[in-house]
This record gives structure tokens, sequence and C-alpha cells, in this order.
């Protein structure tokens, strides 16, 4: 599990460039159809609850999740309890315990996720929006607008985009990858299908575990989505009414001005 | 007022009496609301009131983000995220002012476009079109220093190489960018003095604002005929007029509603989709992004300020005559700027006699060329700079100029222009009365 770490903190900052936005030889990124696209795309549960888990097992030993506060897994359909438990699973340390040296002790859920610098690895609970920049045919976002794509179908043709090619430069093994910008990446394949069993008996081959995760970092990146949307609906439904009220009291008030022109 | 005879506010009861005596605000209010307005406005004459509530709703959501913002190289890009996560709609209020800042430069834009199109900067109200300007300029800086604030990849490197710009200037550049920055770099003397500047600036846009507003409500609006409102008397003018309100405060409020139901669209659906991916990663001085791009509205004049690099002859024989001051980076600034000047200076470049556009068939085509011109920079502003996007990018630039500089002096001499109507109220009939009698001049109205 613990097989991913090999980045060295060069490569890392290679990572930290932002590439994604490279102009061309643009990296091939396939489109998935997430649950959460479009207006009225939600997200859907148990697919975070997956990519939690392929998260928990295999990406948290190099990758934290640092902004991410644990309580918020409660909108995942956990409850109170469990979340308790899986926070319990991190330690922090916490500089008040033995009256004031400090010691560790399991996070609670008003933690946050661990920050995991130790390999050199980004945090990734911005992740799937920092990646949304592949801006389609010539910058203008097309495939965002009509594909829906963003940083999540990044993510996921990354973890699925791996050649089985490796070459060794500058000291560090680099992995042949189709959807990182410059096609050689320094993670090593993190995932090969079959990683993590899922209870729910979900299909655990590494197209649908690079989704689910996909779908869960987008989750940490974008927590209150469907907040927002229902928002952004109701504003636009409340909008429309006064537009067609507006219209016609304006239509109303001009009637006299316009006849004016007309008996004139 | 000097302006368009119309009926003022008489205090009738008592207190009222009382009250104009000493403030007379009763009747400035109700003179500013019900200030004649030309009844032939069409719908480009609503973007006043668009950015007028672009103004509040910026200012209104800034002062709540502020609450929860703390401006901190070490904490401002969490507080951020603190924003979008544990505030209650705090999400939504951080998008509403990300989003709000691109409206307010869609309405600025359409404002600025329709009065080049309708002459609305030419006498009497070049100090109407002079005030907007510093308005528009007031609004990039607070856009600039506001975008730094979340401290991202693209917050960080956008004001590195915008800073920079002024490191460009010639022997004075480098103190005046340190003094900028408030040290060698951009750094947390940098942030907090721009979070400072980004509170401050919507409030100077506010006064100015007012009297933006003050001095086109002296020489009166300007209208799609450019014809001047008749001021014989009073019962001529209103043939010319209607009352800003009700008629034109519920027009624009109905084009106000049509476009907020858009904005909100953008704002619930798609939120990130005019910002940079980038800026979700946390500054970090050690690594240089890509391409740094700036907001989408500021791309013409990036594009005219990369446009001019050292193998344009331009550029050269300027370094030349001036011994090297001038070189290809400081040239670049000066276009940037320059294409600013030229567009607040439209009012003295403008040499014809007629005033909107309509009445004038070719700068009818210069104008839209303009346009066009307009967002070709734009796009060439987000592409790298390479062919063959820089020799559009220079063509680009010229244009601009040319409009400015060569157009708009020449078609003033050369041109014909088409027949004007004689008054408004003219207009208004050709264009809501029946067709055959379109070309007579008016009667008195039905009213």
């Amino acid at each position: 599990m613990f097989r991913n770490c090999t980045l060295s903190a060069l490569t890392a900052l290679m990572l930290g460039t932002g590439g994604a936005f490279a102009a061309g030889g643009e990296a091939h990124v396939e489109n998935f159809s997430f649950s959460f696209e479009g207006p009225f795309g939600t997200y859907d549960q148990m697919q975070l609850q997956r990519g939690l888990q392929v998260y928990t097992e295999v990406c948290s030993a190099c990758h934290g999740l640092k902004y991410v506060p644990l309580r918020d897994l409660e909108a995942l359909g956990y409850t109170e309890e469990e979340v308790i438990a899986y926070s319990a699973f991190y330690e922090v340390f916490d500089p008040e315990l033995l009256d004031g040296e400090g010691d560790f002790r399991p996070r609670k859920p008003t933690d946050h996720f661990p920050t995991v610098t130790s390999a050199g690895a980004p945090d990734l609970s911005l992740m799937a929006k920092a990646r949304a920049g592949f801006h389609g045919p010539y910058g203008l976002g097309l495939n965002q607008l009509f594909k829906g794509m963003g940083g999540a179908e990044y993510i996921a043709s990354l973890l699925t985009g791996y050649t089985g090619e490796e070459k060794f430069e500058a000291g560090t093994v680099l992995y042949e990858n189709t959807a990182f910008p410059g096609g050689w990446i320094s993670m090593a394949p993190p995932l090969y299908g079959e990683d993590v069993e899922y209870a729910d008996g979900h299909s655990n081959d590494l197209h649908h575990i690079a989704e689910d995760v996909s779908a869960f970092l987008m989750w940490t990146a974008e927590p209150k989505m469907m907040a927002r949307k229902q928002a952004g609906f109701a504003g636009v439904l409340f909008l429309t009414v006064l537009s067609v009220l507006l219209y016609l009291t304006n239509k109303r008030i001009w009637a006299p001005i316009k006849r004016g022109a007309k008996e004139s | 007022m000097a302006g368009i005879p119309h009926d003022h506010y008489e205090p009738r009861t008592g207190a009222e009496k009382w009250l104009h005596s000493r403030l007379p605000i009763v009747g400035l209010l109700y003179d500013t609301i019900m200030i004649p307005t030309p009844k032939n406005l069409n719908w480009m004459w609503i973007w006043g009131i668009v950015l007028t509530f672009c103004l509040a709703l910026q200012i209104i959501t800034g002062i709540v983000l502020v609450m929860h913002y703390t401006p901190h190289v070490d904490m401002a890009f969490a507080s951020i995220e603190h924003i979008m996560r544990n505030v209650n709609g705090g999400h939504f209020i951080r998008y509403l002012h990300m989003n709000g800042a691109s409206l307010f430069f869609v309405a600025v834009y359409a404002h600025i476009f329709r009065g080049l199109y309708y002459g609305s900067y030419k006498a009497p109200r070049e100090i109407t079109w002079i005030i907007g300007m510093l308005i528009y300029l007031c609004m990039m800086g607070t856009a600039f220093m506001g975008y730094v604030l979340p401290w991202g990849q693209m917050s960080f490197w956008g004001a590195t190489v915008i800073t920079g710009l002024f490191g460009a200037i010639p022997f004075i550049g480098e103190p005046i960018q340190t003094w900028l920055l408030g040290g060698p770099a951009v750094d947390n003397a940098t942030l907090n003095r721009f979070f400072s500047l980004h509170y401050l600036l919507p409030f100077v846009i506010a006064g100015l604002v007012a009297v933006h507003i003050w001095a086109f409500h002296t020489t009166g609006n300007n209208n799609p005929t450019g014809v001047e409102v008749r001021r014989g008397s009073k019962a001529e003018a209103e043939k010319d007029t209607v009352p800003f309100w009700p008629y034109y405060v519920i027009k624009d409020l109905f084009a106000l509603a049509v476009i907020l139901a858009v904005f909100f669209a953008i704002v619930g659906y798609m939120p990130n989709y005019l910002g940079h991916p980038d800026n979700y990663i946390e500054a970090n001085p050690l690594v240089t992004p890509a391409h740094i791009v700036p907001e989408w509205y500021f791309l013409p004049f990036y594009a005219i300020l990369r446009a001019f690099t050292a193998d344009v002859w331009l550029v050269q024989l300027a370094s030349l005559v001036t011994g090297g001051i001038i070189d290809a980076k400081f040239f670049g600034v000066l276009a940037m700027f320059g294409a600013i000047v030229v567009l607040a200076l439209a009012p003295w470049l403008d040499t014809s006699s007629v005033r909107s556009g309509r009445y004038r068939p070719m700068l009818k085509w210069w104008f839209w060329l303009l346009v066009i011109d307009f967002f070709a920079l734009m796009w060439l502003g987000a592409m790298p700079a390479e062919e063959p996007y820089a020799s559009f990018s220079l063509i680009a630039s010229a244009y601009w100029f040319a409009y400015f500089l060569v157009i708009l002096p020449l078609l003033g001499v050369i041109e014909k222009p088409l027949p004007q109507p004689e008054t408004i109220e003219e207009d208004f009939n050709a264009h809501y009365g029946k067709s055959s009698e379109a070309g007579s001049t008016a009667a008195t109205p039905a009213e």
C-alpha cells in the first residue's frame, strides 16, 4: 500500500507547477461521466464512501487533505460515531497535552485530515479544482463548458493513464503517463486494480477505483457543491419570475408614451 | 441645476419645510430620481444601473468576507478555505464576490463601447467621460489587488509580474517597485497593503460614481441620436424626455433582473469557469506556473503589453532615439498605459461634429472593427507568447492605437454624415409611430 511514496522534493515541485494548463502537446484527458456533472448533478454518497476508502488505504500514505475537517465526513452519510472512530485512525500532535509539553493523541472530528509532507507529495484537498485547467480547443474551456470536464476527469485519467514505461532521469525514476503534461510523472502507479475490497461489492477494477477516488477528491475540493447549485437554482428561478413581472410592468408603464408616438 | 427645465421638489407640510430649509436632501433625491431623461434611450443605456448594482454587491459581499479573512501570507489561503467550508453560506458569498468582479467588467466594457459608438464622450460630456475613465482605472486596481488576496499561485505571480511593470520605468522604477511592494519581493507587506487598498478603493469609486452622475445630470444624458434635448421651455423639454422614475428605473431593473438570472446560473453552476485553476494552489515563491495569465478582463491590455518585443522596429527606433532608456519592456508598459490614455482622450481626438455613430456611415465600420479587435486582443492575451500570436498581437495593438490616433481625427474631415433627426421626439415617433408618418415633423402629443 505504500509503494507510491517515491516522490522526491524536486519532482514534487514539478507537480506543483500546474502544468495541466500546458498549451501545445495537450495531454490526453478522458471524459468520465460523473454523477455531479451538470446543473442538477449531485454527489453519489456510496461512491464518495468508496473513494474515501481508496484514499484511506492507498493515497493517504503520501498525500494529505489538510483543509478538510474530519467532521465534514458526516456529509458522506456516516454517523457521528463512525466519524469519531474514523478520525481516531489518525494521530495529531497536541501542544497542550502533558502540561504544555505536547504529545500525540488520536484525532477528533473537530480536527482536520492530516497534513502529509514526508513524501513530498502535494496536498490533495483542492487538487480537483487546481487541475481543472485543460481548457479544450484554443483555451476557451469548451470541454469544461460542454462536457462538464474538470479536475476529477484529470485525476481519473492520470490514475489510469500509466503506460508501464519507466525511465531514470536526474536521480529519479519517471513513469510515462498519457494524462500528465509532458508525459512523464514521478509518482509511481498508485493503483493497479483490485487494490481495495469494497464492502458494497462494487467493481474494484482500475477504472472504477480511479473514478471513485476522483469523485471523492472532487468532494474534498468542493464540499458545498450541492448547496451552491440549489442556491443558484433558487436565484435563477426567482429572478426569472421577477424578470417577467418587471417586463410586464415596464410594458404597461411605457404604453401611454408609445401610444402618444402613434397618435402624433 | 442648470440642466433641462423640469419641476422641482416643493416642500408641502410643515415638517418638510422645516427639513428643507435646513438640509434640502429630499429635494436633492427628488431632482436626481425625477431627472428628465431622453425617451429614446435603447437597451445599451441599462449598464449604468448594472454597474451601480455591481459596486453595491461587491462592497456588501466584500464586507462579509473581510470578517472571516486573514491577511497574512501563512493564513490567507487557509482562511479562504475556512470561508468556503466552515462559514455559513461563505462559499456562495465568495463566489458572488469572485464572479461579481467579472460581471462588473462585462458591464463596464459594454458601457464604454456604448459611449464610443454613440459619441457620449463628446462635448459637453468630456468630464463625465474622464471621471468614467478614472472609475475604470480604480476598478482595475481594485480587481488586481483583490485577486492577490486569496494568496494562490496566480495571486502571487500575477502580483510579481504586474508590480514588475513599474520596475521597468527607467531610473526610478526599482525604488517605486520596492515602495509598492513594501520590500524587495511580493511578501506579507505586499499582501497587507493590497488588502488595505482593496478595501479603500471601492469607496473612492463610490465617490467618483457620485461625481460621474452629477456630471451627466448637469449635461443631461446622451441618447442614440446624439441630438440634444430641447431646453427652450419645460413644455418643449417634456416632448423629448420622460422622468427617470418610473420609466427608466423599471426598464433598467428589468434588464438587471435578466442579467442577474444569467449571473446566478454562472455562480451556481460554474463559479470557477472564469478563474484560473492555479489559484487553488497556495502561493509558492519557489515554483513559477507554466503560464502566468491575468484575469480575462485584463487580457486585452496584457496582450498590448506583450506585443511590443525587442524585434519590433518601432521599439528599436524608440530605443535608438532615447539612447536605450526606452527598452522593449518599458515600451510595452508605455503601450499598455497608452492604450487607456488614448481611450480617455477620445473627446479631443474625435473631430466629427456628429455625435452618434448611427449617422456616421464610415465610423460604423471602424467601430465594429474596434470591437472585434478588443475581443481578438482578449484572446491573444491568453495565448502563449509565441508565433503566430505575437504577430497577431502586434497587428491588433496597432489597430487599437490607429483607431484613436488616426481614424477618429481623420473621419471628422473625410466622412459625409447622414441627416440627423431634428429632435429626439421626431426619432422616438419615427420608431414607435406609424411608418407613414415617420418622416413628418411631430404634432402635439395626445396627452
